[in-house]
């Protein structure tokens, strides 16, 4: 009989499971694994250096590139840093939007991942019933910014612009026939807000389908429930933050404990893990929905009541209008200093935190006055929790190692920057 | 700065003295700078002692001081060539001096407390020496392991005590430090597939780094101390 040896198995970086580029080196005893050993960087781009050697406000973008499952809340994180070192607060308007737009992005996060997690272990239904209602969420970030991806919607002391009043809609081609089209416009002819208004009415039954396919379904619990259990302990050890800290039962979210815009106005709930296993964190995510959807419902009212600027009218840091650029000289130069130069940060240093969809999205900026940031750290969630990907899946079979994958919620653009 | 990170500061100051040096609050946050022969007992305490309770090490990242407060903007005269004439361009050289100055590289940790709610920066400078060291903070929160690992690859500080301290964002086989403040954007090499040897070759870059817009730095009397202080209080 053949003598039966340890061995090595190369996992990715082109696998479908991998969540774009991972490379696993896993040191298997059968198909028990014994140590696994992630290596990252093939997604490398030197994010943080590139913005080291731009003006601030040109590194908007390549912040929507880190994550890029939830765009906005990387924006979110990097303009709050730089609004705490010029010392300026954005209109509360604009707060109001940023947040509804965090939560959009949220639930846009959480539909990814539950469909590609779904799909990685099998539920191949689901992935297609959550990008259905992706679609719908995308449509408001091409409403808002011209994108359905990389916004760059989010501006130091404000946003952009205001929510349009009209969504954009279909165009009968040779594959839409006009009856087809006139069915998709038909929520599309108001305005933004009541558009996704109508999503927010119809959402919670979304969930409910979700979980009917999966919550009691016997395969997806043998695929999930105690696999990759993390203690509170080890998971507050392991730098774990959001959801795969909260599935271990450590009550902690930033919107409730350090509530950045106006998350202290808002009724939400912290849904916490009991057990820290694979299901649990499950649970948590789509009770995030849940929650996220009703944030998003209390800021369309508050949308629709108050009207208001939604960027600060400092003209040494927001570019002033086209209109006034055009017929007043003063106005004129600060767009053109804007452009060429960028404005100029005072000098300190700033750590900015946001509850990220996947966890503590923090942005690190030194600056020396300049204007350009002398350093950006990226402080990116998934790097933590993929650091920890060796101790999760430790004595449990490969197959597994698919399911704690998605259960981290990798994204490779965040991980490698 | 809140109440909470106040009475913190107070603690701080009656536990550690002299050994942390607090950095000039900027943005309501708290920093210190903490010597490195100092680093790990005060790292242990930090998380150990009940008053303080930081269970969460949030971040570890490396800063090169290098060019720290200097722009790049110092022509006088225009030239044809865009805005790159302004700039000055030294040729690079890979860490070939013995020494650093003192406060060029430093290593910047940041600490979170779950139970008590707040945060923490620790600045620790490397010294003088070549390759710049540390104590390795792995064996207080595991989750430094990967953050020094990036620090290490990206400006080759060395971590010591560290269970296996490779490189982790860069390619294999990478040479060089590529955040360090005297690493060209464009880097040093470039690859392109040989066609003859039938594999991907390594060759210089060929590309030449430019500058779109040059670091210039302006003094804003808007930002300064005094000002902003009234600004809060009336």
């Amino acid at each position: 009989m053949a003598e039966i040896q340890n061995y090595t198995m190369n996992f990715g970086p082109q696998h479908p499971a991998a969540h774009g580029v991972l490379r696993l080196v896993l040191e298997m005893d059968g198909e028990v694994i014994q140590r696994a050993d992630p290596h990252v960087g093939l997604l490398h781009r030197a994010t943080e250096k590139l913005a080291e050697s731009k003006p601030y406000s040109q590194s908007i973008g390549y912040m929507d590139r880190l994550d890029y499952v939830s765009m906005m809340c990387n924006e979110h994180s990097y303009v709050l840093a730089i609004e705490k070192l010029l010392g300026i607060v954005p209109p509360v308007r604009a707060q109001y939007i940023r947040v509804m737009f965090d939560e959009i992005t949220r639930v846009l996060n959480h539909l990814m991942w539950l469909g590609a997690h779904g799909l990685d272990i099998g539920a191949m239904t689901m992935f297609l019933y959550c990008f259905r209602e992706r679609e719908d969420l995308m449509d408001c970030y091409e409403a808002v910014s011209g994108t359905r991806m990389h916004a760059t919607y989010y501006r130091p002391g404000g946003v952009f612009r205001d929510l349009p009043d009209s969504m954009p809609k279909y165009q009968p081609s040779k594959w839409r026939s006009q009856k087809k089209v006139d069915k998709l416009n038909e929520i599309r002819q108001g305005s933004l807000l009541d558009f996704i208004d109508a999503f927010t009415a119809k959402f919670p039954a979304c969930v409910d389908q979700y979980e009917t396919l999966l919550t009691d379904n016997r395969i997806w619990k043998q695929r999930t429930v105690n696999i990759a259990v993390v203690s509170p302990e080890r998971a507050l050890q392991l730098g774990f933050t959001g959801p795969m800290l909260r599935g271990s039962g450590v009550e902690w979210d930033l919107r409730k404990k350090q509530p950045y815009e106006v998350y202290d106005r808002l009724d939400f709930d912290i849904p916490v893990g009991v057990n820290g296993d694979c299901y649990d964190r499950y649970l948590v995510r789509v009770e995030e929905m849940r929650q996220s959807n009703r944030i998003i419902k209390q800021c369309v009212d508050w949308l629709r009541e108050n009207s208001g600027p939604v960027i600060v009218d400092d003209h040494k840091v927001v570019a002033p209008s086209r209109v006034e650029m055009k017929d007043d000289m003063e106005s004129l130069i600060h767009h053109f200093k804007l452009f060429t130069e960028g404005y100029c940060v005072p000098a300190g240093e700033a750590y900015a935190a946001v509850e990220h969809p996947k966890g503590e999205f923090g942005i690190y900026l030194i600056s020396d006055g300049a204007n350009k940031p002398y350093r950006v750290k990226i402080r990116a969630p998934g790097f933590a929790h993929l650091s920890a990907m060796s101790e999760m899946v430790e004595g449990h079979m490969l197959a597994d190692v698919v399911a704690v994958i998605g259960t981290q919620d990798i994204v490779f653009g965040e991980v490698d920057r | 700065m809140s109440n909470s990170l106040e009475t913190l500061a107070a603690r701080i100051d009656a536990h550690f003295g002299e050994r942390m040096r607090r950095l000039p609050s900027g943005c309501g946050e708290l920093g210190y700078v903490v010597a490195r022969d100092e680093l790990l007992s005060v790292a242990t305490t930090l998380r150990d002692d009940e008053q303080f309770a930081f269970d969460q090490l949030m971040d570890v990242c490396g800063v090169d001081y290098l060019s720290y407060g200097t722009d790049e903007w110092t022509t006088l005269s225009a030239t044809g060539t865009g805005y790159s004439r302004g700039v000055e361009r030294k040729p690079v050289i890979l860490d070939e001096s013995d020494t650093f100055d003192s406060e060029r590289f430093a290593v910047v940790y940041h600490l979170l407390s779950v139970r008590k709610n707040y945060r923490i920066r620790l600045r620790v400078y490397t010294g003088t020496e070549n390759p710049p060291i540390v104590k390795s903070v792995v064996d207080i929160w595991n989750s430094a392991n990967w953050f020094e690992r990036e620090a290490f690859d990206l400006y080759g500080i060395l971590f010591e005590g560290h269970p296996d301290l490779r490189r982790i964002l860069t390619d294999y086989g990478f040479i060089g430090h590529p955040f360090r403040k005297d690493f060209p954007l464009s880097g040093n090499v470039e690859v392109r597939y040989d066609e003859k040897k039938g594999r991907v070759a390594y060759q210089p870059v060929s590309i030449e780094p430019r500058t779109l817009v040059p670091k210039v730095i302006r003094d804003d009397n808007r930002y300064s101390a005094d000002l902003k202080d009234a600004r809060k209080d009336g």
